[in-house]
C-alpha cells in the first residue's frame, strides 16, 4: 500500500486498493457538488412563492442534483470504493483479475464527470435525471448532449467493474474458499455486477439514440415520424429500475458483514440472504413497466407489472427477517457500524413497504409525481445505500488506513444523520399524499409548514454529513493505530496487516471455515496456512 | 512486503498463480464484455422489432430499395474473414509466427474489404436521398416518416456494426504487430484467442442484420 508516493505512483497505479481510494475521492467529491444543488432546492422550498431561483433554474437544480447523486455517486458507491478495495481481499486474491481495466474504469468515472460538470458549468440541463422524450430530444434548450454522454461514459465505468468484479470471482478465490463460503458481501457484489453487466449497456445505447435523435432527427422518439417517445421510458427503466438494486444491493452485502460481526453470530439463513441477492438482480429486470403506469400502457400489462413488482419484495424480505434473526440471542454491541446497520433497516423497510404502495396500480395513480415518490426512494437511496455506505467505511476504515475514527464523534454523527434524514424524509410522505407534485418550485400555502420541517432536517443532514468528512481526515493523523483485526471478524481481509501490504497477503490465505465462523474461532486469528 | 517471489511474465501476471488461471480470466472476461455487447445492440434491436411490427409495409418497401446482391457479397466476405480468423488462432496454438501474421494480415484486409463495400452503399443511399434528413425522399409510398425511420434504424445500426468492425480491424492490427515482434509462443496466444472471440461476435451481428435489413419482403411490389 505504502510502496510508493507521489502524484504518479497514484495515477498509473495497478492496486486495487489505491483505485479504491482514487474513487473515494471522486464521489465524495461528487456528492458534495450533488450535495450543494440538493441544499439550494430546500432553500427554495423554505417559502411557498419562488423566490430564491427562478423556475427554470429550480428545473436545473432537481435534473443536476439528480444526476450527479444518481451516476456519479450511488452508481459507483459502494461497489467501486468497498468492493473494489475488500473483494479481492475477502476471496484472498492479490488483486481484480484486471488490474489495467480497473484503472481505466475510473479514469472513465472521471471524464464522464467532467462532461456532467461541464454542462453545469455551460448553463445546466433541465430534463429532470430521466430525461424524458420528447422534450429532452426537441424540446429542451439546455445541455442535454453533454450531459448524456457523460452519463454514457460513466456507464463504461460501471460496466467494466462488474466484468472485473464477476471474473475475479469466479477465477481468483483462494484455495479452500468455495461459492459457499464466499462472505455475503462478495455475493451481494457478484449480484450488482450482473445488473451492471446486462442493464447498464440498455442505457448506454439509450444515451446514444437521444443523442441521435437531438443531433440528426432520426425520429426513433418523435411521433411526428411516425416514432414512439414511450419507447423511450421503456429502454430507460429497463436499466434504471435494476439500477436501484445496483445502488441498494452492494448496501445489503455491507448489512450482512455489520450484523454478523456486531452480534459475533453468523449470518441466520447463510444460503437465503447469498440466493436473495441473486434472485433481486434477475427479478429486478423484470418490473420495469411499474414506472409506466401512467404513460399509457394497456391495464393488462400495468397489472403483470404490478403483481411482479410485489414479487420482488420477497427477497429483500428474505433478507431482512434474517438480519433480524441473527441478532437473535447475538452478544450485540453498538459500535458506529451497527448503528449505521440499525438505521438501514429501519429506513430501509419504511423506503420497501411505502415502494408496495407506489407498485400497487390504483394507489400510484394518486401519488405518482408527487412526494410522496421523492419520499419513498430517498428512504431507499440515502436512508438505505448511503447508510450502508458510511456503515461499511467506518466498519473498514481502520483496515484501509489502519487508524480508529473517534468513536463518540462517529456515535454522534450517525445519530444525528439518522434523525435528520427522517425529519428531511418523513414530512414529504404526508406533502406527497396530501397532493404536492415533485418538481415545482412554487406551491400553495398550507404545505409551508412541512416543507419548513423538511429544510430544517436537511440542515441537520448536512451536519452529520460534514462531521465525518471531518474526523475521518482527522484520524488519519492522530487516529489510534487500529492493528490487524480491531473488531475480531473473522473475514480474510482482516488476517492481514492494517494497511495490507501491496499484495494483501503474506501468504496466499488457504481458507478451512465457513464464513462468518464465530463458533469455533470467536473471532481469534484463523489459520492461515 | 510479499515475501513470495512473483516474477511476471505475459502468461502468469503478478495477480495471477497459474497461466491457466489467466487464461479462464481473460476468456471469461471476454465472453462477460460479449454479453454487454449483446444488450448494447439489444436496444436497437428492440427498437426495430417495435416498429417493423407496427409499419411492416413500409419497412418491406423500404427494405426492397436495399442492394440484396451486395450485402450478400459483403456476408460472404465476413464469412472469409472468420474463416481466417480461426486460422490465425489455430497458428497461434502450434506457435507459427509467419503464419499467424499471414492469416491476420487477410483478416485485416477482408475487413477493410467488407468496410470499403458498406461505405460505396452509404454513398448510394446519399445519392438516392435515402438518407434522413430535409432531403429524405422514398418512391410509392405516402408515408415517408415511417419510411425514414427505417433509414435511421439502417444507418444507426450498420453504422454502429462498422464502428464495431473498426474497432475489431484496429484490434487485428495490434496483434499483427504483437506477433511481429515476437510476444507469442504456443504457449501464450490468449490475446489472438480472445480477439478472434470479438472478430467471430462482429461477425455474427452482421448475420443477423443482414436479414433483417435486407431481406424482410424481397418479393413484395417494387416501390
Ligand atoms: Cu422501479
Amino acid at each position: 500500500m505504502n510502496a510508493s508516493y507521489g502524484i504518479k505512483s497514484w495515477l498509473f497505479t495497478k492496486d486495487h486498493k489505491r483505485i479504491a481510494l482514487l474513487y473515494l475521492a471522486t464521489i465524495t467529491f461528487f456528492f458534495f457538488i450533488g450535495g450543494i444543488f440538493a441544499t439550494l432546492i430546500r432553500i427554495e422550498l423554505l417559502t411557498p412563492k419562488g423566490d430564491l431561483v427562478s423556475s427554470d433554474t429550480y428545473n436545473k437544480l432537481f435534473t443536476m442534483h439528480g444526476v450527479i447523486m444518481v451516476f456519479f455517486f450511488l452508481i459507483p458507491s459502494i461497489p467501486a470504493t468497498l468492493g473494489n478495495f475488500f473483494i479481492p481481499m475477502m476471496i484472498g486474491a492479490r488483486d481484480l483479475a484486471f488490474p489495467r481495466i480497473n484503472l481505466l474504469s475510473w479514469y472513465l468515472l472521471v471524464i464522464g464527470g467532467l462532461f456532467a460538470i461541464f454542462a453545469m458549468v455551460a448553463g445546466g440541463v433541465d430534463t429532470g435525471w430521466t430525461f424524458y422524450t420528447p422534450y429532452s430530444t426537441s424540446y429542451s434548450n439546455t445541455w442535454v448532449i453533454a450531459t448524456a454522454l457523460g452519463i454514457f461514459i460513466a456507464g463504461f465505468s460501471s460496466i467494466l467493474t462488474g466484468l472485473n468484479f464477476i471474473v475475479t470471482v469466479h477465477t481468483m478465490r483462494a484455495p479452500g474458499m468455495t461459492w459457499f463460503r464466499l462472505p455475503l458481501m462478495v455475493w451481494s457484489n457478484y449480484a450488482t455486477s450482473l445488473i451492471q453487466v446486462l442493464g447498464t449497456p440498455v442505457l448506454a445505447i439509450t444515451m446514444v439514440l437521444v443523442f441521435c435523435e437531438r443531433t440528426f432527427h432520426i425520429g426513433i422518439f418523435d411521433p411526428a415520424l411516425g416514432g414512439d417517445p414511450v419507447l423511450f421510458q421503456h429502454l430507460f427503466w429497463f436499466y434504471s429500475h435494476p439500477a436501484v438494486y445496483i445502488m441498494v444491493l452492494p448496501g445489503m452485502g455491507v448489512i450482512s458483514e455489520l450484523i454478523s460481526v456486531y452480534s459475533r453470530k453468523a449470518v441466520f439463513g447463510y444460503g437465503f440472504v447469498a440466493f436473495s441477492s441473486v434472485a433481486i438482480a434477475v427479478l429486478g429486470f423484470l418490473v420495469w413497466g411499474h414506472h409506466l403506469f401512467v404513460s399509457g400502457q394497456s391495464l393488462y400489462a400495468g397489472m403483470v407489472f404490478s403483481f411482479l413488482s410485489y414479487f420482488v419484495a420477497i427477497p429483500s424480505a428474505i433478507k431482512v427477517f434474517n438480519w433480524t434473526a441473527t441478532l437473535y440471542k447475538g452478544s450485540i454491541s453498538f459500535a458506529t457500524p451497527m448503528l449505521y446497520a440499525f438505521g438501514f433497516i429501519g429506513l430501509f423497510t419504511i423506503g420497501g413497504l411505502t415502494g408496495l404502495f407506489v407498485a400497487a396500480l390504483g394507489i400510484d395513480v394518486h401519488v405518482t409525481d408527487t412526494y410522496f415518490v421523492i419520499a419513498h426512494f430517498h428512504y431507499i437511496m440515502v436512508g438505505g445505500t448511503l447508510m450502508a455506505y458510511l456503515g461499511g467505511l467506518h466498519y473498514w476504515w481502520p483496515k484501509i488506513t489502519g487508524r480508529m475514527y473517534p468513536e463518540g464523534w462517529a456515535k454522534l454523527s450517525a445519530l444525528i444523520i439518522f434523525l435528520g434524514f427522517n425529519l428531511t424524509f418523513f414530512p414529504q410522505f404526508i406533502l406527497g399524499y396530501l397532493g404536492m407534485p415533485r418538481r415545482y418550485h412554487a406551491y400553495s400555502d398550507e404545505f409551508q409548514v412541512l416543507h419548513v420541517l423538511s429544510t430544517a432536517g436537511a440542515s441537520v443532514l448536512a451536519v452529520g454529513y460534514l462531521l465525518p468528512a471531518i474526523y475521518f481526515v482527522w484520524s488519519l493523523r492522530y487516529g489510534q493505530v487500529a492493528g490487524a483485526n480491531p473488531w475480531k471478524a473473522t473475514g480474510l481481509e482482516w488476517q492481514t496487516p492494517s494497511p495490507p501490504p501491496p499484495h494483501n497477503f503474506e501468504e496466499t490465505p488457504v481458507v478451512t471455515h465457513d464464513a462468518y465462523d464465530y463458533s469455533t474461532t470467536v473471532g481469534e486469528v484463523i489459520e492461515v496456512g | 512486503m510479499a515475501s513470495e517471489v512473483h516474477v511476471e511474465t505475459l502468461a502468469v501476471r503478478e495477480q495471477f498463480d497459474t497461466a491457466s488461471q489467466q487464461k479462464n480470466a481473460s476468456t471469461l472476461g471476454m465472453w462477460v464484455f460479449l454479453i454487454t455487447e449483446i444488450m448494447f445492440f439489444g436496444g436497437m434491436f428492440l427498437a426495430y422489432t417495435a416498429y417493423r411490427s407496427w409499419y411492416p409495409n413500409v419497412f418491406g418497401a423500404a427494405s426492397r430499395t436495399l442492394n440484396a446482391t451486395i450485402g450478400a457479397i459483403n456476408t460472404a466476405v465476413l464469412l472469409c474473414s472468420s474463416y481466417t480468423m480461426v486460422l490465425a488462432v489455430r497458428a497461434g496454438q502450434l506457435g507459427r509466427r509467419k503464419t499467424i501474421m499471414l492469416f491476420l494480415v487477410l483478416t485485416i484486409i477482408l475487413g477493410f474489404v467488407f468496410l470499403g463495400i458498406k461505405g460505396y452503399e452509404w454513398w448510394e443511399k446519399f445519392e438516392e436521398h435515402h438518407v434522413p434528413g430535409a432531403s429524405f425522399h422514398l418512391e410509392g409510398t405516402p408515408l415517408q416518416g415511417q419510411a425514414q425511420l427505417f433509414f435511421s434504424l439502417y444507418f444507426a445500426m450498420t453504422g454502429l456494426h462498422a464502428l464495431h468492425m473498426v474497432v475489431g480491424v484496429g484490434i487485428m492490427s495490434y496483434l499483427l504487430y504483437q506477433t511481429y515482434v515476437g510476444k507469442y509462443t504456443a504457449e501464450y496466444y490468449t490475446p489472438i484467442d480472445v480477439g478472434g472471440l470479438y472478430w467471430h461476435f462482429v461477425d455474427i451481428i452482421w448475420i443477423y442484420l443482414f436479414p433483417l435489413l435486407y431481406l424482410i419482403d424481397r418479393h413484395g411490389p417494387k416501390p
